[in-house]
């Protein structure tokens, strides 16, 4: 979105400074060596607070990176003026070494389990629990503002600790976490007399019910982003009112679906600031009084930009969004159950349209409709309404996919979930789309070739990865010999992100990635008939990785042991499931760098090797 | 009725393989075609060619995986009503106990290997009586034999291959097309070979090279999260779960059209009439017209035996229902409010077909006592005493046999 337009562009505008001053830096030294360097030196010396300040303007932590590693001066200036650090990999380093380096942290990112925990890949107890990292934070960042966490453990006592620990704490965000409940909801919104975001998304939450809310006392002002859509159990509503129309900074508020079309509207009456509104459920009956109160109210929201929500939504009050829906640029229906006559309506509305996320049961139909009316489209998600439901084969297919990348040139992140694809349909969007740099196709049906022809997507993919030079993720799916690995080892020299399930014919579809792409950072991949050959080709590779997940592969306990003997700097864990034949086999491999040597918090099931 | 037929003849040289590695007894086999041979005057719907049935399974199946599987789909599950098998659909858990008063659409295609759950178990109700008497007789058997039906049908899309039980389905007389799918699976599997063998406690690989027979989800595929999961499983509830939900809420029924790949889903509280879901239906499935019996929704429609002929003559589908007790229903006879609470699922059947559910209706009187007292829009009694007497079998064998006490389980289920 814009701002983050204008970030990109700043940072790259300090880039070519640093740059500068890079070469300045290092002209500077050998001028010093020269015989005749001092008069120059002087000349043209700058004072360090000149390069602080530089410095300190970057965002960017692969900026702040390549920065720090220029010299020991600027590792210095660096460390000294980073505020938000982003640990990727929360077992890659230890708090303590992170505060060592960083004494003056104000906000805090950890991603912890590897991805396919969202899929329950991952048992239980595996670990990336942050009590440790809150308590060396409690001690060497008081004045800690936000922590962001994704995939990560954190329970009541934990959220408790935070509470009262940091005085100056503004901004949290659980993203895809667990072992916490409503009641450490409770404990943040009682203690945190400071803070300004709430965000709770698509967590594993005991829900014991919504008096959490209830707890954020009358005096306090200070909320700008409420996100409770994930805590779906009855709040009081009168407390939330309250709060609303206290927090006059408020920007973004999603409600989970407790929450009626009529009292979204009295909500929204005193919130026109909003500029993202997440509804509860958009199904009330609705007298036709209220429903004008609901279409006025809609049209006094003039800054909302982004929308989501919409549980169990009545086609028929759709039209209500119309004034809304001229300006959004983020609309989110992957909760509303809409057909495509339906949408089609609402997007005639929607010009303006960056990203959308729906619904399959729209169908091919509602996603031509996407291609005739969005033609600004970014980003375009497709989820599956029935995805266990074997009944069900309808939804989209290669026909819709295909019509929205005629309509929307300027597509380049697609997650698409459909039961059928050919190699052609893809051909043809990216032929469309050349600038994709997230491509994220699921045929649902596991090993599924093109339902045409019957050969394998390996020319699907190898069309996305030859044609789009900018690709940095990448999922596939269908039937895939080697031959897709090879086109993705030759031609996806971006590529930073694979995930892999039921494909590949052989050790060498694996090596050839891992030899191919030079950025690869994660990679993941289930079920395939890769085997220890593949693991141990990528040897030296992986340091230079975050992550490498296997699961159901070929892959013994003898090839992980090796690959541990050889790599000292990694973390290789196996996740034996209970009950499964000790066959030597490895079930489950994760491989990560760290620096801060195994992780002594591994439960019995996982063995680091 | 004769197009099924006519496809499970041309199998019917290949047969028995199957029966014979599911019952592991030749002479098992005999038995039941024997005993089919006899059904075969009472089995009005010509369901009984105990070949025909065997031969839709038979075809050797390629890999040993898939014969494993297929095994566990032709394993002997059927049994009283109210057990239940473990791999199937809990839908066709609760129309088991209800076999006798389905009505047989046995030339149904539906739209995938598990089709109208109703299909398969009202094939096999038919024979339920035997089955118990005869080892190895696998429901398998029987779904093959309705999954035949489905071949008949235009089936654009290949995944179907790839569903569960259509594995069966591939097995018959279909266009090439499937056979070809069936044969390339084959080929496909190989390299994934590996996974195959593999006790694997996910159960993921091996369900998935391409045999996915099993209703066995992979665990953790397709990748959605949990709460995503959760959410649209709350969405879209059957009418028995939003029952005791206060305040709005969906009641999602799903569709199936007859010949149509693919099933839909609606919310009934979208409509407040019979017209209103009609138009929507059409615009859904753009070919069905609902017939004109009902659509005022009020009071119960007389169909004489002429009058049926007509409507299902005129238009070319018929839309019917299944209420809560596993009964299939023309809809459109009971009151809207009345019909939004006990439909569970929709189906548009052709009407050709509907002539058949009448003919049903009445092929059996013992069914037909036992419904009446429920009287719900079924056909009347004295159209169904003249079907009676055109096709019913002679009294004496309704008196005794093992056929009736087979079948009698069922009528007091009534």
């Amino acid at each position: 979105m814009e701002s983050s337009k204008l970030k990109r562009e700043k940072d790259s505008q300090i880039s070519d400074e640093l740059n500068e001053l890079r070469m300045e830096s290092s002209e500077l030294k050998k001028a010093k060596d020269s015989p005749i360097s001092d008069e120059s030196y002087r000349r043209s010396s700058f004072p360090d607070e000149v390069l602080e300040r530089v410095i300190s303007l970057l965002n960017s932590h692969r900026d702040r990176s390549s920065v720090s590693l220029v010299c020991k001066d600027w590792y210095n200036m660096e460390r000294w003026s980073r505020t938000h650090v982003f640990i990727g990999n929360c077992y890659s380093v230890s708090p303590e070494i992170v505060a060592r380096r960083f004494p003056k942290i104000r906000s805090v990112t950890l991603k912890g389990k590897p991805r396919f925990s969202d899929f329950n890949l991952v048992p239980q107890n595996w670990g990336a629990d942050v009590h440790a990292w809150l308590v060396v934070f409690a001690a060497k960042y008081p004045f800690l503002e936000e922590l962001r966490l994704k995939r990560m453990t954190i329970s009541d006592a934990s959220l408790e600790f935070l509470a009262s620990s940091f005085p100056n704490f503004k901004a949290l965000s659980l993203l895809s976490c667990d072992g916490f409940s409503t009641n450490g909801l409770a404990a943040i919104a009682t203690h945190c007399k400071n803070l300004t975001e709430l965000d709770i998304q698509e967590n594993d939450i005991d829900d014991k019910g919504g008096g959490w809310l209830s707890c954020f006392p009358e005096s306090f002002t200070s909320l700008e982003v409420l996100n409770f859509a994930n805590v779906t159990s009855d709040i009081n509503f009168d407390a939330l009112e309250r709060l609303i129309g206290r927090c006059k900074s408020m920007r973004v508020l999603k409600v989970n679906r407790s929450v009626s079309l009529e009292q979204l509207q009295r909500l929204l009456a005193n919130a026109p600031q909003l500029t993202e509104l997440g509804t509860g459920s958009f199904s009330q009956e609705l007298t036709p009084r209220q429903y004008e109160d609901l279409e006025s109210v809609f049209n006094n929201c003039k800054n909302i930009h982004t929308l989501s929500g919409l549980w169990e939504v009545k086609g028929l009050y759709l039209p209500a969004l119309y004034p809304v829906s001229t300006h959004l640029t983020f609309l989110n229906l992957s909760y509303a159950v809409l057909q495509s006559d339906e949408l089609a309506k609402l997007l005639v509305h929607c010009p303006q349209l960056k990203r959308l996320w729906v619904l399959d049961t729209v169908e091919d139909k509602g996603l031509e409709a996407v291609g005739s009316n969005c033609p600004l489209l970014e980003e375009l998600r497709v989820f599956p309404a029935d995805p266990f439901d074997e009944e069900i084969v309808y939804g989209v297919t290669e026909a819709g996919f295909v019509a929205v990348s005629y309509g929307c040139p300027r597509l380049h992140y697609v997650l698409y979930f459909c039961r059928q694809m050919t190699n052609a349909g893809v051909a043809t969007v990216v032929r469309n789309c050349p600038d994709f740099t997230h491509f994220r196709l699921c045929i649902m049906t596991p090993g599924q070739p093109d339902y045409l022809t019957n050969e394998p997507m390996d020319e699907a993919f190898g069309a996305v990865v030859k044609t789009c030079r900018k690709l940095q993720r990448l999922s596939v799916s269908g039937y895939l010999t080697d031959l897709t690995f090879e086109y993705i080892g030759r031609y996806a020299k971006n590529l930073e992100t694979l995930s892999v399930a039921f494909a590949g014919s052989s050790d060498w579809g694996m090596q050839c990635v891992l030899a191919g792409c030079p950025k690869l950072r994660k990679l993941e991949i289930r079920d395939c008939p890769f085997g220890n050959a593949a693991l141990l080709s990528g040897l030296e590779k992986y340091e230079s990785m975050r992550s490498l997940w296997m699961s159901a592969c070929n892959v013994t306990m003898n090839g992980c042991r090796l690959l541990a003997r050889e790599m000292p700097r990694l973390n290789v864990e196996v996740m034996k499931e209970e009950g499964s034949d000790d066959d030597g086999r490895a079930d489950k491999v994760y491989v990560y760098r760290s620096i801060a040597g195994r992780r002594r918090d591994a439960p019995s099931s996982v063995l680091t090797l | 009725m004769s197009p099924p037929l006519l496809g499970v003849e041309e199998e019917g040289g290949q047969s028995n393989v199957t029966l014979l590695g599911s019952s592991g007894s030749g002479s098992t086999m005999e038995s039941v075609c024997q005993n089919s041979a006899e059904l075969k005057e009472r089995n009005y719907m010509g369901l009984s060619d105990c070949s025909s049935v065997d031969s839709s399974v038979s075809s050797p199946l390629p890999e040993g995986k898939k014969a494993s599987l297929n095994l566990k789909a032709t394993e002997l599950r059927l049994g009283l009503p109210g057990s239940q098998s473990p791999e199937r659909n809990p839908e066709l858990c609760l129309l088991s106990s209800q076999l006798d008063e389905k009505p047989l659409f046995p030339l149904h295609p539906s739209s995938d290997g598990h089709c109208s759950a109703s299909q398969k178990t009202v094939v096999s109700g038919n024979k339920r009586g035997f089955s118990d008497a005869m080892d190895g007789f696998s429901e398998g058997k029987f779904l093959s034999n309705s999954k035949v039906d489905v071949l008949l049908s235009p089936r654009p899309s290949a995944n179907l291959g790839l569903k569960p039980g259509s594995v069966l389905e591939n097995l018959g007389t279909q266009p090439t097309k499937a056979k070809e799918i069936t044969n390339q699976k084959a080929v496909q599997d190989r390299p994934l070979a590996a996974n195959e063998t593999r006790p694997n406690p996910n159960a993921s690989a091996n369900n998935n090279n391409g045999a996915p027979a099993t209703k066995a989800q992979v665990v953790g595929w397709p990748p959605i999260r949990s709460f995503r999961k959760n959410s649209l499983a709350t969405t879209s509830k059957n009418t028995d779960e939003v029952d005791g939900k206060a305040g709005p809420g969906a009641l999602f029924v799903k569709v199936s059209m007859d010949g149509a790949p693919y099933l839909r889903k609606v919310d009934l509280k979208n409509y407040s009439k019979y017209q209103e879901l009609s138009s929507a239906l059409e615009k859904m499935f753009s070919c069905f017209t609902i017939g004109q019996y009902g659509s005022h929704g009020t009071g119960r429609e007389l169909l004489s035996e002429s009058k049926l002929k007509d409507l299902l003559h005129g238009s070319e589908y018929v839309l019917t229902y299944e209420d809560k007790d596993g009964d299939w229903m023309l809809v459109g006879d009971v009151p809207w409010e009345m019909f939004i609470e006990t439909c569970k699922r929709l189906r548009i059947m052709k009407s050709s077909d509907a002539i058949g559910l009448a003919i049903d209706f009445s092929f059996d009187g013992a069914f037909l006592s036992a419904r009446s007292p429920k009287g719900r829009g079924k056909v009347q009694e004295p159209e169904l005493d003249t079907f009676r007497h055109d096709f019913c079998y002679p009294s004496s064998s309704l008196s005794g046999g093992e056929n009736m006490e087979g079948h009698s389980r069922f009528f007091l289920k009534g």
